[in-house]
């Protein structure tokens, strides 16, 4: 990073050696420097592909930062390790990646328990420092909500991780995106891989939040204006007072479903919420590359929103951009609502949905999982009024499960929450594609907790409005 | 698999949006792919997650496998509509169609991650038409692709359509997925 700032020090004096010069790139004068205006996201892909710029549609090796796997793609992708690069094979770099147990953990399935066993034994021959053991103090629970609270997350960076909702990241101001096993064994080897420049598009959102809206809202909103095939390929930029405005965890629900859009990444650029943030939870205080557009960045689209004119929205059954209106649809019957996931299992999502449950009692089977570890042990301290959350949404008759993904992704029969029954749940995850809860004709209505915890109090889907006046 | 220019078999028609969570059930995610036996064993779960009346367009309520044990289906080709892949980033998505028996995926345009899985490991060819193919083929017609001419050929009614050149893929394809490529290009040692 040094070596760079040292780079950008000698294009601005428009002194740069003619040959030979640090980094190896091609000199270049101070107003060619200007003309090359690029996205956040052309930005760090240049930089880690020792480029001085990028161009949507290029294809490019980039370094990669920090490689992450879970329990169900992770024995995969340690077997096309083992294959391509032997049985004897190190990783390229042993700090760089991360393995977080968090799919399939509180089940009595054989197979799943054995895949976590494929991961303990990868970590001990690798003597890998960073993976979080199932059972063990050091368990987490969702990858992508763990990976920030273990200080894996710093703008500037290449996060890929064989989950696609690795997206979430971008909140921190770097490029994070999904990948396969076999893109993670290749990465896992090399350190490298290949990447199509994304063109940018972006999503500025003006004006004070309502406190009736969470950034859950804005992104299905976004959805369903540009379905879920309208960034495909594509960078989706999150820009405007509207999103500064928004702490941390919001912001990684605004990134989290870039990938519903079809996003290649979300990202937002760092501010000093996201410093801090970053160096208190990075124990090892690795160095960073705070970076923004530049001004005369090209985006491939720019939409605008006024937050103040939104309303809370859902995404009906069975696709995350069958946006409608809470007043829409509001007075439907539900059987479960269910709070959790890397979306709206966070410190934020429960806060919100305290404070419509709290001396409430709800009116349908309602379960609350925690994302982590961390959050599940700040439900039992963090307060409202003279109770902790975890009592406050005990005594509104919600069950409260262990950390991990449980039911979001269905999973095997025996995991909490699953809808094992052709039933209408209202839930905070991501997705609700046919199946992806459990039952293949169950029915599955996104929203923010705000709304999810109103509706759990009536069993209709319900205007949170009616409870936060 | 390594690239064949000619590629024949029978058609599953699908619709738009064929997510991951369809084409194999996040339950069936125990199974570990690097494993030969298990990897076969997606070939019975493959779209198992498409609801009946979604499944083998335009009818419907078409079986993608003879019988429930069947690992291998008698469709060789699926024809999709927009957006197919989407979803989670599961490679096993791929897998399962290549143990399944499919060869190719012919749909208006893919799912990023799905995409670039279904290369990376050589598992099937995802092609693309601009035509809405899916309310064009019917279940159970017999295709023929020609990837060097861009054309797919209705046996059964004898239309042709014509494809999208695969582009910038095609080397990884032929090479057999992105492992022999980097290796032939001396990217990584043979
Ligand atoms: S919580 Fe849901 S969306 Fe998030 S990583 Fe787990 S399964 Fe995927």
């Amino acid at each position: 990073m040094i070596a760079y700032i040292v780079l950008l020090a000698l294009r601005f004096s428009n002194e740069l050696p003619a040959q030979g010069g640090l980094l190896d790139l091609p000199p270049m004068r101070i107003w060619e420097w200007k003309m090359a205006a690029q996205t956040l996201t052309e930005k760090i892909l240049a930089r880690h592909s020792g480029k001085s710029s990028v161009e949507p549609g290029e294809n490019i090796w980039v370094d990669v930062d920090i490689l992450m796997t879970h329990d169900v793609c992770g024995p995969g992708t340690i077997g096309v390790f083992h294959q391509n690069f032997g049985r004897e094979a190190k990783v390229w770099d042993k700090d760089k990646v991360v393995i977080i147990p968090d799919h399939y953990i509180f089940t009595a399935d054989k197979m799943a328990n054995r895949n976590v066993d494929v991961l303990r034994q990868f970590v001990k021959e690798q003597g890998l420092p960073h993976y979080y053991d199932v059972g063990s103090e050091r368990y987490k629970g969702v990858c992508h909500i763990a990976l920030p609270e273990e200080g894996h997350t710093r703008p500037g960076e290449i996060l890929l991780g064989t989950d696609s909702h690795t997206c979430t990241a971008g909140a921190f101001g770097e490029f994070a995106t999904g990948i396969g096993n076999t893109d993670a064994g290749f990465v896992m080897g090399t350190g490298k891989t290949w990447l199509k420049v994304p063109p940018t598009l972006r999503f500025v959102f003006k004006g004070d939040m309502p406190p009736y809206l969470m950034a859950k809202d804005l992104i299905l909103a976004v959805i369903g204006d540009i379905g879920c095939d309208g960034a495909t390929y594509q960078a989706m930029e999150f820009d405007g007072e509207g999103v500064y405005a928004l702490n941390i965890e919001e912001r990684m629900t605004l990134c989290n479903m870039a990938i519903e859009a079809g996003g290649k990444n979300g990202i937002i650029a760092a501010d000093q919420k996201t410093i801090d943030f970053v160096k208190s939870r990075d124990k090892a205080s690795k160095p960073f590359l705070v970076e923004k557009s530049d001004a005369g960045a090209r985006f491939a689209r720019e939409l605008v929103y006024d937050v103040r004119t939104l309303r809370p929205v859902v995404a009906k059954p069975h696709s995350p951009d069958n946006r409608a209106y809470v007043d829409e649809c509001k007075g439907t019957k539900l059987d479960r609502a269910y709070i959790g996931s890397c979306t709206g299992g966070k410190m934020t999502d429960f806060r919100a949905a305290a404070k419509i449950l709290a001396g409430k009692e709800v009116k349908i089977d309602t379960f609350v999982v925690p994302a982590t570890t961390e959050v599940a042990r700040n439900l039992k301290t963090e307060k409202l009024g003279n109770h902790t959350l975890e009592e406050i949404f005990l005594n509104a008759g919600a069950k409260i499960g262990e950390a991990s993904c449980a039911a979001c992704l269905g999973g095997p029969s025996d995991t909490f929450g699953r809808l094992n029954q052709a039933i209408r749940c209202i839930s905070t995850t991501n997705r609700n594609f046919p199946g992806r809860m459990g039952h293949k004709q169950a029915e599955v209505f996104l929203a923010s907790p705000l709304t999810v915890a109103a509706s759990a109090l009536t069993g209709l889907i319900t205007d949170p409005r009616e409870f936060l006046s | 698999m390594k690239l064949e220019n000619i590629i024949q078999g029978k058609a599953y028609v699908l619709g738009d949006n064929i997510d991951t969570d369809q084409i194999i059930p996040a339950e069936f995610l125990t199974l570990n792919p690097a494993i030969a036996e298990e990897y076969r064993q997606f070939g019975r779960h493959a779209l198992a997650g498409v609801p009946p009346a979604q499944g083998g367009l335009p009818k419907g309520h078409v079986l993608f496998h003879k019988n429930e044990t069947d690992l291998v289906s008698d469709y060789q080709i699926i024809v999709g509509g927009r957006n197919f892949g989407c979803g989670s980033s599961r490679e096993h998505a791929p897998i399962a169609l290549d143990a399944a028996g499919i060869k190719a995926v012919v749909a208006e345009f893919y799912a990023r991650i799905f995409y670039r899985n279904a290369v990376n490991g050589g598992y099937i060819v995802p092609a693309e038409t601009a035509e809405r193919l899916c309310e064009k083929v019917c279940t159970g017609d017999e295709l023929r692709i020609n990837l060097e001419a861009c054309i797919m050929e209705n046996l059964t009614t004898g239309e042709k359509y014509s494809l999208r050149p695969l582009g910038e893929v095609v080397p990884i394809l032929e090479a057999g997925g992105v492992f022999p490529y980097a290796r032939s290009k001396g990217m990584l040692p043979s």
